[in-house]
């Protein structure tokens, strides 16, 4: 479990790294799928199936779908990557990338000396269901209008005008 | 080296082995299904179908595959290569993937997961990016249209796929395959479940992209939808995909509608596990078949209506009353 938690873990920051260094819209998309499953297997190896599940099929199986579909509806083509090797100089990311860096280096001095073990238990979907709406109910309920709210307002952008004037309104 | 040590390397050898003959016997399947769909369209056409090669043209399948593997595979220039190459590994090896977590017997199935139906929902939405990156980089604009036809078409069957089945999962109160089957040990669900069947199925058809479906690879409007620019044995994997979600699908169903392995007389004569099983899935395969040579092709815009407006609130309807069933 810890190679499988480590080695995937390394393959999610090469993707990407890669993601951001990638001159083509659609490569890059690629490593970011390529990212977020290996995501997913980082939290199949700490014993959370379900969140594993859960980050494929929301993440990696309907959210990215819907990213490369609109790339691929923009049809980017050599132009972009022009313009990308001209946006990707060191100097617009040099500085940025030494900030992180100091933030990643406190981050990971702070888990060093507080190490969980990777090995944790196995968490069921059973148990995250009683979780949810157990002590995270409010959460659950806060995030379900979020999502009600996003809903109206796709439907709303989403009408047709002709459709509008046809009811007299 | 110790019994203990023997004996979990036999294990392990064993489930190695098991794995390897179901993946072939679900490929071989899924190649054999192909020569069974001509035969049967033609006999429901009225007409003979491939019969030369070989006995009633058994043989048909394998002049196919030769011609597939001596065609020259060729990639157009204006392709995008790591993309156009990737394609069909996905199509091919998403689905076959799935069948890890379906039963076929008691002792025959290749992992047991926990998360057996939302394993089954990630496969199936990792297989969009195979339709979807052989349409982007043909670099064609048929095999685009065909790409976002299929994505658009694909994602809105599959959030009501999820649903669909959620009934079921409420009713056993468990995620896994294996689990499923065992609860259908006095009764198929496919009676208390029958707007879950028929809602699955239906997105199963869209799914596995087949007619009334099949509107990706319209041949009236699009050439040959995402799989214009493919030749040789890159084309072969996108067909044979195809089929692998056929017999997926079928498979699905029998385990998760039908009762998988049981049947009458299941208790005194185990043997008869796999082959109820089978007949089950061939079942299936076959209705897949029927609806093929019945039904024309919707028109895309109703296809996407149907999904949202109407199989989308019943199954929703379905998962409640469900839920308020299983609470009494």
């Amino acid at each position: 479990m810890e190679l499988a938690f480590y080695s995937c873990g390394l393959v999610a920051i090469i993707a990407t790294v890669a993601m951001l260094f990638s001159r083509n819209p659609v490569h890059g998309l690629l490593y970011m799928i390529v990212s977020l499953l290996a995501v997913a297997m980082v939290f199949f190896a700490v014993g959370a199936p379900f969140a594993a599940a859960l980050e494929m099929i929301v993440y990696a199986g309907a959210i990215m779908v819907l990213f490369v579909f609109v790339v691929m509806m923009l049809n980017l083509g050599g132009e972009v990557e022009l313009l990308e090797r001209v946006w990707l100089q060191p100097r617009t990311w040099v500085l940025p990338a030494v900030l992180s860096a100091v933030v990643l280096v406190q981050l990971v001095s702070f888990l060093w000396d507080s190490a969980p073990s990777i090995a944790g238990q196995e968490v069921s979907p059973k148990q995250v269901g009683i979780l949810l709406f157990g002590p995270y109910l409010l959460a659950v309920e806060l995030a379900s209008m979020i999502l009600l709210g996003a809903l109206v307002v796709a439907l709303h952008l989403g009408r047709r005008e002709d459709l509008e004037e046809g009811d007299g309104q | 080296m110790t019994d203990e040590t023997i004996n979990m390397l036999l294990a392990v050898g064993l489930a190695i082995l098991k794995s390897v003959v179901i993946l072939l016997v679900v490929v071989a399947f899924s190649a054999i299904t192909i020569f069974i769909e001509r035969r049967m369209l033609a006999l429901w056409q009225d007409r003979y179908g491939p019969n030369r090669v070989g006995w009633q043209g058994v043989l048909q399948l394998v002049a196919d595959m030769l011609k597939m593997f001596f065609k020259e595979d060729w990639t157009p220039p204006f392709v995008d290569k790591l993309i156009f190459w990737l394609a069909p590994a996905i199509a091919m090896s998403a689905l076959l993937i799935s069948f890890a977590v379906v039963p076929i017997t008691p002792e025959w199935g290749v992992v047991d997961l926990d998360i057996g139906i939302l394993f089954f929902f990630a496969m199936a939405g990792l297989a969009v990016y195979a339709i979807m990156f052989a349409g982007w980089s043909s670099n064609n604009k048929y095999s685009l249209l065909g790409g976002i036809r299929a994505a658009a078409q694909t994602l809105s069957y599959e959030v009501f796929m999820g649903i669909s089945l959620m009934g079921i999962v409420a009713i056993t109160g468990s995620f896994s395959l294996r689990d499923i089957v065992e609860a259908q040990k006095d009764g198929w669900f496919i009676f208390p479940q029958i707007i879950g069947f028929l809602t699955f199925i239906t997105a199963g058809f869209a799914v596995a992209h087949r007619t009334p479906f099949d509107l990706p690879e319209a041949e009236q409007e699009l050439v040959a939808g995402y799989q214009t620019e493919y030749s040789g044995l890159k084309w072969g994997m996108f067909y044979v995909g195809e089929y692998i979600g056929v017999v997926l699908v079928s498979s699905l169903l029998t385990v998760l509608f039908c009762g998988g392995w049981y049947g009458p007389f299941i208790d005194v004569l185990p043997w008869l596990a796999f082959p109820y099983f089978a007949i089950k899935v061939f079942f299936f395969v076959s209705l897949f078949i029927l609806v093929r040579a019945s039904l024309p092709r919707p028109r895309y815009d109703q296809v996407m209506a149907a999904g949202w407006k109407f199989m989308l609130p019943l199954s929703l309807l379905n998962l409640i009353v469900t839920a308020a069933v299983v609470l009494m």
